[in-house]
This record gives C-alpha cells, structure tokens and sequence, in this order.
C-alpha cells in the first residue's frame, strides 16, 4: 500500500486574506486511480488541485510527488499536467502549435512533435483539426483540444479543474465517457474537481467529498452514495431524506415517534442521531402494512421514476417509485432496515462545518 | 520575499520619474525668488498675486469655458453619433469609425494646421470660435470610443423588452438604454474635458492673436521666463483634481465594501 | 422596425461636422501642399523641399530621436504591466489613475519642469555633485529631447499595453507554465503574441506625437536642435509660406499613414478604445 502512494499531501494549510481554506489537509493518491474533488464552491477543491500543480503553494504542509518532496518547485518543473476550467488555449496559436507547445520547450524533434500530434488529435476524435484556430472550435472540441495538449507530455498525473463545467448537458454526458475512455487507454493518474455530484459518481474510483476546507468523507462511489459519514455528504450526493432520531438501543431507532428497525450497531442507548433514507428506500404500502401513515401530497412524473411528497408525522417524505400513488391517497410507508442509515450528530469543528450547509443553499 | 520587493521598486522608479517634475512645479510655485534657477527663501506670495494677474486669470477663464463647451458639445454629439453608428450597416459604419480615427491617430501639428486652413480659407477667422470648433472636433472621437464599446455591451434584447412592455422608443431609450451606457458617457466627457485642458498645439495655430489659453500663454513665456504665478496655478488645479481623485476613490472603495457586507 | 431605420440618423450631425472639420481640411492642406505659394498652380516644389538638406537633416533627427523614446517607453512599459500583473496589485486601477494624473498639470509646464531638473546647473548636477561624481551635460543636447518624450508619452505606452495583459486570463500563463515553460519562455511564446495588439497600438501613440512635436525640441534643445515640427511651424507661424508647410506635413503623413495602417492591421475595435 505504502509504495504505490503516487501524491502524498501532508497537512496542508492555506488561507487568504486570513480567510482559512484548507486546514491540516491530508489525502494521497494511488497510481493509476481516478479520484474526484468534490463539493460546492469555495469547499477548497480547486485550491487543492491548484496547490498539487504548483499554481499555489501552501502555508504549511508538505506536497510529496512518487516520493520527492516538491512543494515548492515551479509549475513547469513538475511532472504533471492541467486540463483548466476555460480550457486557457492559447489563442494566437493553431491547434497543431497548441498541442506542440510542451513537447518543442522540451526541444524534441519535429517528427516526434508531428506523430504526437497525429496521435493525440485522434485520441481526442478531432483528426485534421491541426491547422484550426482555436477561436473556430465549439466548446466541447476546445476542451478536447485542452486534454490533447495536455496528455502529449505523458504526465504521470492529470489534472482536471471542473473540465465539463462550461459545456452543456449532452456534451457533458458525451465528454464524461469520453474521459473514461481516455483514463483507460493512457492508464495514467487522473485527479478531478467538480462540483457535479453524478459527474463524480459516474466516473471515479474514489471520490473525496470536500466542504469548508474539510474533508468530509473518502470512499468508493458505491460507498460515499450508500454509506454518507454525515448529513453534509448525504445531502450533497443525490437527492434524501435526513431526519434527527434517537437511537433507542442496537438496531433499533426512534423515527417522529414510531419505532423502526434498523441494522447499526454501537451508537450508545437513547442517543441523538441523524438518519438518512434514501427516496427510491422508501416503500408506500397500504396504509396499515407500513411503520407509520402518511398522505401524498403531490406527484411529479421524472421519466424514468414518479417523484411524490408524502407528509407523515410532520415531515415531508421525499419517495422516488415507479409505481403511481396519486395525490391525496392514504399511504403507508415502509423502509428496508438494511436502508435506514444512522450518522452521529456533529459534534466537532470539522462536522460543525456541515450544518452550516443547510444554510449556504 | 526579494522578487516582489524588486517589483515594486520598479513601480515606485516609474511613479518617481512621472512625479519628479510634477514635484519641482510645486516647489517652484512657493519659491519667493523670481527666478527658476535659485531657491529665494518659502513665501505663499504668488498664490494671493495670481487673483491679480489679469493675463493668467483671462487665460484661465478662457481655457475652462473652452474645455467645458467642447466637452459638453462633443459628448452630446458624440453620444448621439455613436447610438447612431451602433445600428448602421457594416459599410458605413466603418467609414465613420475610420474618420473618426483620424484626429486621434494624425499628428496634432497637422490636425491644427489643416484647421487653421480651413478657417482662413471659409473666413471664419481664428480666434475663440476657431479654437472652440476645433476642439470639439479632436474631443468627439474620445467620446465615440468611450460610449461605443459600452453600447456594445449592452443587450439589444433589454431595448426591446422596454419597447414589448409598451414603452416609446424614446421612452425606452432615456430608462433602459441611457442608463447603461452613462459610465461610459461620462468617462468620455470626462477625457474630453482632459484633452482639452492640456491640448496645446491644435489651440497655437487656431487661436490667431487675441485668445490666450494657459498653454499658449505658458509657451509664449518659455523664452522670457514663465512667471511664478503660473506654478502657484497649475499646482491648485494639480492638488484640486488629486483631492477630486481621492475622494472619488474613497467613496468607491466604501460602497464596495457595503455591497460585500450586504452579501 | 421603423424605428431601427430611423436610429443611424442620429450619427448624421456627427457625420456632417466630420466631414466639415475633418476631411475637408485634410483637403485642405493636400490642395496647398501641391499648389504653388506665387501664382496657385500645381506643382511638387513643396513636397520637394524635403530634399533641401536641413530640412531633410531635421527630418532625420525626429525620426532617430523618435523611434529611440518610442523603444525607450516600450522598455519602461511592458515590465511595468508585467509585473504590475505578477503583483496582482489589487488597486492596479488606483495606479493607473496615478499614471494619467500628472496629465492634469500643464504638459508645457512639466516639459518646463525638466529644464530645472536638467540644467548644468539644475537639480540632477546638484545631486552628482554631492555624491562627487562628475556633472552631466543634458539641457540642449538630444538626451534632453529624448528625455522630454519619454516622459511626456510613456503614460500613452502604459495604458494600451497594460489593457491587454491585464486581460490576459491567468491560466493561460498558468497553462504554458504547467506545459514546462519558465517564466522567460511564458513571456515570449505566450504573453508576448497576446499582446501585440496593446504594443502596437502604444507605439504608434508614442512615436506620431515624439515625431512630430516642436514643443519638446524648443523647450528642452534650446535654439539649436530643430525637429522637422519645428521646420513645419516656422513656414507657418514665421514665414507665412503655407504651401510650404502643406506640403511637409503631407510628407510627415507618410509616416503618420503607415503607423495607421499598423494599427488598423493589428487592432480590433475594441482594443484602441479600452486604452483609454
């Protein structure tokens, strides 16, 4: 575990004007992992990706690079690559010139810059665009062409600051395979910011969930969405339902007054706690088969799911089902024990910084 | 942090050369020896003495009335040609945008040269009107580029929303449209009260022999020797236009940081 | 729609005074420069006498003294908005207001100024003497000339050039960087092409005006050092021979046309208006 270890960051701290935005962060990263940045903005994700890439240095920590401490080497010494936010071509200069601009400072030879070009144009699916000027390409070939320049370096590392922001949503979905792909066939490491929280999950293989200069929680997608640590991360991924509750005893949990079972362990006998129900955990049965009853109070068709309100015990269920309760209907409403997630409440300063989410929205 | 420090020292050399003289002219202005070569001891005398000093007061009047006019003129046609220019088809309004170019690209000797042959030759004469006429002809192209690219921001579809609500055009145009581009018009007369100010060349071949501005009179005296009055005015103009510019930077400063405050 | 036609009207009473007092006297001054002084006719005695040698001597001197200030500002200018972009400088506009503040007291007087500064016995002997180093000979000498124009037109250097590299975005420096550039070859591959516009357009408003002065020259050369404005504005102010001057200025435009054409090639719109 220890030697694949490709960036190492050691307790880094930054702030600006005073206005603290990263405190003591630690993360690394494995060679070869896609590991996503995710949160809202100002969480502290780009100054993150912008300190590993040398645009910032920090006021404490230690950046350590395939074991070489690096923190305070110059962009251009490092060895890994940005793909920017504006995509930041160079505007006086031809796609072919764009793509060439790091191989010929490392003064390689024309036909080795000629080849790469080719090779990297095809990569991206813009083959014969060599003599183009940036200015005549859409958005989506702009960032294409941003990824090209970038990759001809062979960087161990890419680094992608919110690529997809600035395409609309086809492109975006387009694009999101198109990276994937791209990943695949380099084999090489990619960190990526984004604020997107499908984005996040549709591609990486670890996703670190960032707020307020904290890390929130670093997992697996299937782990972040299934499992939140806290409200913040529940919230922030996909769409649920967080109610306080007390925890009455092991496995079993006190929800607006009824009594639901449950499958955590260890939290401590009638302890205050969050909850979060997923909307598509949630079953709407006949009144009397579910925990407690409810009254649906409006009905949305999204495609490939209803969206319905059910207000139960004073509070407003949030359900996604393929099966149509209509307005008005008495429902009962069940959930899966295996479903019903427990999370401690914030007590420390870290998790203090969730609650003031609720807030910013 | 020796780099940043370097910087800035490089600015301050720059600040410094653009000041020195600058600093001199207000030295000069409380000099109590009538000559520029040696320092006479403080006095304030030429400061009270300039209030007297017929010459320099009737050049003073003549080049603030003559600024104002011609920036007040030129702003309004300017504004008006520039609204006119932005919905013009592509030929003729390139034609206008180059002729408008001339005066700020052409060398002012010839600008005031090829006026001045004109007033004599359509016997207008030289003099105030002359000089008037002309300036307003150099400060409508400071007004044109200030407003144009102004216009261009500004969204067409905003004019036409007032006009779908019922709005008169001309209704439409002092609410909606006007409005937008005020900074702009302002910062055009603004620069055109400015170059009129210092213009010295264009005023020197249109004015003929009776009206004086306070550059032609100060060019008149470079042989014989500029009376020191002339220091104690420049440097109450200098000192009102810094305190003008404080002022002006202050306010701005504090509204920005009740509009963060806000958010 | 009736409307929409209706608006290019408003540029019409600027359409008429343009052509009122700009074109027509640029007419002016072709119809003198190609007309003979005694009886009117056509003729290229005007624009001939260019050849005549001092006329052609001060030609060449406001050329040479020129193009020198102009290289002059544009090294004093491009590192300032350099580094006045390094500095991320958060009131950069304050020090812009700064630059064009000292437009405000009497160009003449400044230029004045600078005697007082220059003199063999002015302010910078003074300050040589003190140190013990020896006296520097400036007042009437080309440096003071070309010490007057870069100090009277770098301001219009500063502000085209830092327009443009302000604006440039900063990832895109970041993005060369990141590429293995250094800050040196950043600056030549990058920031340098993107500016070119602002360089352009600063140096066409730094040499037009130095080419073409005569206050600089009489003021700080001293009766000696004659500029060809200053040859221009003899013939008019003191000989009367118009057609003479006419027909210099229309070989002063030559060099005027050029420089417009430089710019026109080289700016958009946009750039020449956000200078200011």
């Amino acid at each position: 575990m220890e030697n694949n270890k490709l960036i190492d960051l050691q307790h880094i701290t930054k702030s600006y004007d005073g206005e603290m935005i990263l405190d003591d962060l630690s993360l690394y990263i494995r060679e070869n992992e896609f590991l996503t940045l995710l949160g809202p903005s100002g969480c502290g994700k780009t100054t993150t990706l912008r300190i590993i890439g040398g645009f910032e240095k920090p006021d404490k920590g230690k950046v350590i690079f395939d074991g070489k401490d690096i923190t305070n080497l110059a962009p251009n010494e490092r060895q890994l690559n940005t793909v920017f936010q504006k995509y930041a071509l160079f505007t006086n200069m031809t796609i072919a010139d764009n793509i060439a601009f790091g191989l010929k400072i490392k003064g390689k030879s024309k036909s080795y810059i000629n080849d790469k070009i080719k090779y990297a144009l095809k990569l991206v699916n813009l083959q014969g665009y060599e003599n183009r000027m940036p200015d005549s390409l859409s958005g989506g070939q702009q960032q294409r062409i941003a990824i090209a320049r970038a990759i001809v370096n062979e960087p161990k590392v890419l680094l992608l600051d919110e690529p997809l922001g600035a395409l609309d949503l086809k492109m975006r979905q387009d694009m999101q395979y198109e990276l994937k792909r791209l990943k695949n066939e380099l084999g090489i490491t990619f960190i990526y910011v984004t604020h997107d929280q499908e984005e996040a999950l549709t591609m990486s293989d670890t996703i670190m969930v960032m707020n307020k200069g904290y890390i929130q929680q670093i997992g697996t997608p299937e782990k972040i969405y299934n499992e939140p640590e806290n409200a913040f991360v529940a919230d922030f991924i996909g769409e649920s339902n967080i109610i306080p509750a007390t925890m009455i005893e092991d496995k079993l949990v006190e929800i607006l007054g009824a009594k639901w079972q449950c499958v955590d362990e260890g939290f401590g006998k009638n302890k205050p706690v969050d909850v979060v129900i997923r909307p598509e955990d949630i079953d709407l049965v006949e009144p009397d088969k579910g925990i407690i009853k409810g009254r649906v109070t409006s009905l949305i068709f999204k495609g490939v799911h209803y969206e319905m309100e059910v207000e139960a015990n004073g509070f407003e269920w949030l359900v996604h089902s393929t099966d149509l309760s209509p307005v008005g209907a008495e429902v009962g409403i069940y959930v899966n024990p295996f479903d019903i997630q427990i999370m401690n409440r914030p007590e420390s300063d870290d998790e203090k910084a969730v609650s003031e989410l609720e807030k910013e929205d | 942090m020796a780099k940043r420090f370097f910087m800035k020292l490089y600015v301050a050399l720059v600040v410094i050369f653009l000041y020195a003289p600058i600093a001199v002219l207000i030295v000069l202005s409380f000099n109590a020896s009538k000559s520029r070569a040696k320092w006479g001891g403080f006095t304030t005398d030429w400061y009270t003495r300039l209030f007297s000093n017929a010459g320099i007061m009737d050049a003073f009047k003549n080049t603030i009335i003559i600024a104002l006019i011609s920036a007040v003129v030129a702003t309004i046609l300017g504004t008006a040609a520039s609204i006119g220019m932005n919905r013009m088809k592509r030929l003729p309004k390139t034609v206008m945008l180059g002729i408008t170019n001339i005066p700020m690209l052409n060398a002012d000797i010839v600008t005031g040269i090829s006026l001045m042959l004109l007033f004599i030759a359509f016997k207008i004469g030289l003099g105030f009107k002359a000089v008037l006429i002309s300036h307003i002809t150099f400060n409508i192209p400071y007004v044109i580029l200030s407003v144009m690219p102004k216009l261009r921001q500004t969204s067409r579809a905003r004019y036409e929303a007032a006009l779908d609500l019922g709005a008169k055009p001309a209704y439409a145009f002092f609410k909606v449209v006007l409005p937008d581009i005020m900074p702009g018009v302002i910062s055009g007369f603004i620069l055109a009260f400015t170059m009129s100010i210092d213009d010295f060349i264009i005023t020197y071949f249109t004015r003929g022999t009776q009206v004086d501005t306070l550059s032609t009179k100060i060019y008149s005296e470079v042989r014989k020797g500029i009376k020191p009055e002339m220091y104690a005015l420049s440097t109450l103009l200098f000192v009102t236009v810094l305190v003008l510019l404080v002022i002006v930077n202050r306010r701005n400063a504090y509204l920005e940081e009740k509009q963060k405050k806000k958010i | 729609m009736k409307n929409r036609n209706k608006m290019p009207l408003l540029a019409a009473p600027y359409g008429v005074w343009s052509v009122a007092f700009i074109v027509i006297p640029l007419i002016m001054i072709l119809y003198y420069g190609f007309t003979s002084k005694a009886d009117g006719s056509f003729t290229f005695e005007n624009i001939a006498l260019i050849a005549k040698s001092d006329n052609l001597k001060a030609l060449g001197l406001s050329v040479v003294l020129s193009l020198i200030s102009t290289v002059i500002c544009l090294l004093i200018a491009y590192p300032l908005a350099l580094i006045l972009k390094a500095l991320k400088f958060k009131g950069s506009s304050f020090l812009i207001m700064i630059i064009i503040l000292p437009m405000w007291m009497n160009s003449l007087l400044r230029t004045i100024a600078w005697q007082n500064i220059l003199e063999n016995t002015g302010i910078l002997n003074n300050i040589l003497t003190f140190f013990g180093l020896p006296k520097a000979h400036i007042i009437n000498t080309n440096k003071a000339i070309i010490i007057g124009m870069v100090y009277d037109f770098l301001p219009f250097m500063i502000l085209p050039i830092n327009n443009v590299i302000q604006k440039i975005d900063d990832d895109v420096i970041n993005a060369a960087r990141d590429l293995g550039a250094n800050y040196f070859q950043t600056i030549i591959r990058v920031i340098l092409p993107l500016s070119l516009p602002g360089v352009i357009s600063g140096i066409t408003m730094v040499f037009v005006p130095a080419l073409t002065t005569f206050v600089i020259s009489t003021i700080l050369g001293g009766s000696k050092i004659l500029l060809i404005g200053n040859v221009i504005e003899q013939y008019f102010q003191y000989i009367y021979n118009w057609n003479a001057g006419s027909g210099l200025s229309l070989v002063l435009m030559v060099f005027i046309f050029i420089s417009m054409a430089l710019v026109n090639k080289y700016d958009k719109e946009d750039e020449v208006s956000a200078a200011f």
